[in-house]
């Protein structure tokens, strides 16, 4: 008989959320009305495990499962992103639950079982577990996108991802099945080693790169990629807030887990042919993004347009590669993290029941009347512009440099170029707090702790790794360098960039977004 | 399965795949869609994957559909003459017609790039050899598979109900 | 059937000139394991699996009914079954069979939630139409 290779240390943090999950889901029926408050500290505990027992694996590098599934310090710093967003979300949702009349047993259940769908994804070395990751993922967030069930805006966001987000499932398995199809294998680490055999010149076959482009479709779909981002403003905007800001934020961190291992892991001898497609990704997302956001009315429509814009410079880091571009991805996405998961948990702040409060003009005069809710938006606000010393400008100040290092000027020139267009409609918040009149009353923090206490963190978060940005950054590299450890291939020699070779700009934006 | 076999089946397979995007009744579309996922499990009966073809039938045919049908009579949907976009009909085209050569360029060569086709193990296919593989190399995806049914029927819960 | 071997092999009289030699290759090293009959090759398989991918594309593009977009997205799943298959019997491994267990109990999970969310929509708007729902603007 033949027994199946079980590791449970690889799964055991999905295990936790899982258990923790099913334990909310059972739990909720024989509670009283007024107990549901328990459910959100149940869940808060359960992500706090499973980040604990995350940290506590740190330094293992394993492949579990026969293959499919790698403990490696890579899949573990997800974990860690992963449960900072899920335990943000759960934060923010204590009371937006109730105030709302949500359903808190499956709201909570279905936010674990999204977070275990993100570990799966960004622990994978498989296709196959990847994309059941993927849809794990995806069908609880369809669900909570929309679990306002009387709400018209969720209700047609909910339907809005869910067709848009079927129809990319299928372009990603379309290109599962042509990697199958060329290489007889979907584990990462075997499509790679029949890559650098079989194609050794790095030129690939036409079904292979058929693949590939249709894998980046389905990817770039989940980190809401121009031009595969048509759902994510609508969606951004109908879906609840605490919603959208975990969708910003996890959904995006494991997709890029995903996204990065399977490129630079598997497809990494093919770097040359795969990194002009994202280039110019890179480029429309983040042109697309904050020319868009410019325009926006509404707070949650700009931040989404604003987290495409960051997927963009996201891209840029993935474009550069090596281990300094995979260091500053993994970087950026906690500095973009903390700083999204803030302003997202200002807006819950300032709606209210059957008032959502997400218009621009609704902010008016927030700074007088809130000077400390009004103070730390500010602060999301100029992080996200890229502004010393917050963490949105490390994180901007390592992605663009390892460009820069990598060869690709351009690319670095267009993402400062970009960021400094994005000042306009983050500084734009700022004058609305504090230059209009408004006379909106916000309920006051006080009767929400659980949101204050994830607001204060995500501040503290934002200053304090931007300020000591060398710990982080370490971690970021050493985790990445685990993911290339087993594939020597993983980070071919930089290309340089076609335009930058003939043009003398020397002079490098290497220092600051600056505006 | 023969040339003749196969040219009738892809007939009649395209034919079916037609009628479901174009039947302005989606109860056609439907039950087009059933026919298309019974003539596919023929073709699975021919590749050597007779579990899987007899899944397709029972999962897929079955359950799958009669859920389609049974939500498509609920929703007691009328016909629309409306029904296509038609503004954007030649970007779409053109978007297709793109895909689709694609497509059919790399498999039309592709034949000679992976055609050397491996001999089929002793019990390809069968139950016993596909559960032997599921239940070990596979678990994990198996389990995940679990969570993903448990998702479903979560949401599928709190969504539909009153 | 029963035995399972050499099912599918090259040999169609109908090539072009060009894709004959390449052919022939593939033909010699299969030629223990042919069967009776003239069989289809492999990749005319996953030419129909591209065909019917496509049209499913289309339509989820060209309808507005979002019941039909959705039958759409499982045509083009079950566009990408017949490739595995065909795949998994070209390779000699089941890989590719147990990708669409798979593939179908996503498929089955998508379908409740999918049709559910639907459900949803048609309660509170009396539509399916995409175009009404103000859904899909590219």
């Amino acid at each position: 008989m033949i027994l199946p290779e079980v590791n449970w240390a690889a799964v055991m943090p999905s295990v936790i959320l899982t258990v923790v999950g099913i334990t909310v889901l059972c739990w909720e029926l024989w509670m009283k009305e007024q107990d549901r408050k328990y459910l959100a500290w149940l869940s808060l505990a359960g992500v706090a495990g499973a980040a604990l027992f995350s940290y506590t694996l740190w330094g293992r590098n394993e492949s579990a499962f026969n293959g499919m599934l790698a403990l490696d310090a890579y899949a573990l710093f997800f974990n860690l992103i992963i449960c900072l967003a899920t335990g943000m979300t759960v934060l923010m949702s204590r009371h937006y639950v109730e105030n709302n009349e949500l359903p808190a047993g499956e709201y909570y259940a279905l936010l674990l079982f999204a977070a275990v769908g993100m570990m799966l994804m960004a622990a994978a070395t498989d296709l196959i577990v990847i994309f059941l990751g993927l849809e794990t993922m995806s069908m609880a967030v369809y669900v909570l996108t929309g679990i306002r069930r009387q709400n018209v805006k969720a209700n047609e966001a909910a339907l809005k991802y869910f067709l848009l987000g079927a129809f990319a499932s299928g372009f990603f398995l379309y290109g599962v099945a042509l990697v199958y199809g060329v290489t007889g294998s979907v584990k990462l680490g075997e499509v790679a080693t029949y890559i650098s055999t079989h194609f050794s010149d790095g030129a690939g076959s036409p079904m292979l790169l058929a693949g590939m482009v249709l894998l980046i479709v389905g990817f770039g779909f989940k980190v809401a990629a121009a031009p595969f981002h048509a759902w994510a403003p609508d969606v951004y905007e109908g879906a609840p807030t605490t919603i959208t800001a975990f969708m910003a934020v996890g959904v995006k961190a494991a997709a890029f887990a995903s996204f990065v291992r399977v490129f630079l892991l598997s497809f990494g001898a093919l770097h040359g042919q795969w990194e002009a497609i994202l280039w110019a990704l890179a480029v429309l997302t983040m042109i697309v993004g904050n020319l868009t956001a410019l325009v926006q009315d509404n707070i949650k429509r700009m931040l989404a347009y604003s987290s495409i814009a960051h997927a963009g410079y996201l891209l840029v880091a993935m474009v550069a590669g090596g281990e300094l571009g995979g260091a500053a991805l993994m970087y950026y996405l906690v500095a973009y993290g903390l700083m999204n998961l803030g302003a997202f948990a200002i807006v819950v702040a300032v709606g209210k029941k059957g008032e959502p409060n997400e218009e621009f003009n609704d902010y008016a005069g927030l700074g007088f009347r809130y000077p400390g809710l009004a103070m730390m938006m500010t602060i999301f606000m100029l992080s996200l512009t890229g502004i010393p010393p917050l963490v949105g400008f490390t994180g901007k100040f390592y992605v663009f440099s390892a460009a820069v290092k990598a060869g690709y000027i351009w690319l670095a020139v267009i993402g400062v170029l970009n960021s400094v267009v994005s000042a306009y409609y983050y500084i734009r918040v700022v004058v609305t707090m504090y230059m209009q009149e408004g006379e909106k009353q916000v309920e006051p923090l006080s009767t929400r702790p659980a949101l204050a206490t994830a607001i204060v963190a995500a501040t503290v978060g934002t200053i304090m790794v931007g300020v000591l940005p060398a710990k982080p950054m370490a971690l970021a590299r050493h985790s990445f360098a685990s993911l290339q450890k087993p594939a020597q291939t993983a980070s071919s020699t930089p290309k340089k960039d076609q335009a930058a070779t003939s043009t003398p700009t020397a002079t490098a934006p290497s220092k600051t977004p600056h505006h | 399965m023969d040339a003749i076999t196969f040219t009738v089946l892809s007939v009649l397979m395209v034919a079916s795949a037609i009628r479901v995007v174009l039947n302005r009744s989606p109860v056609y579309s439907a039950l087009s869609l059933v026919m298309l996922m019974s003539l596919l499990a023929v073709y699975f009966l021919y590749l050597d994957a007779h579990m899987v073809g007899v899944l397709q039938i029972i999962v897929y045919a079955g359950a799958v559909m009669v859920l389609f049908l049974f939500v498509i009579m609920l929703l007691n949907l009328q016909d629309s003459i409306q029904d296509y976009r038609q503004e954007k009909l030649w970007t779409m085209g053109i978007l297709c017609a793109t895909l689709f050569g694609e497509l059919w360029f790399f498999f039309g060569r592709a034949g000679g790039e992976s055609s050397a086709q491996h001999a089929v193990p002793e019990g390809f296919g069968t139950v016993i050899s596909l559960s032997q593989k599921l239940f070990t190399d596979y678990l994990l995806p198996f389990e995940i598979t679990s969570l993903l049914l448990l998702v479903a029927v979560v949401g599928a819960v709190v969504l539909a109900k009153r | 059937m029963a035995d399972g071997k050499g099912r599918m092999a090259y040999g169609s009289d109908d090539t072009p000139e060009s894709e004959r030699s390449e052919r022939a290759i593939s033909h010699q090293a299969n030629d223990e394991s042919l069967g009776n009959g003239i069989m289809v090759p492999i990749h005319y398989h996953l030419m129909l699996s591209a065909v019917l991918f496509t049209i499913g594309a289309l339509g989820v593009l060209l309808r507005r009914n979002t019941i039909v977009i959705f039958m759409s997205v499982e045509l083009m799943l079950n566009a990408v079954n017949l490739s595995f298959v065909a795949l998994a019997r070209q390779w000699g491994s089941m890989d590719g069979q147990l990708i669409v267990f798979f593939v179908m109990a996503v498929a089955a999970a998508e379908a409740a939630v999918g049709l559910a969310i639907i459900l949803m929509v048609f309660r509170n708007r009396e539509t399916v139409n995409a175009d009404e729902l103000n859904l899909m603007r590219w």
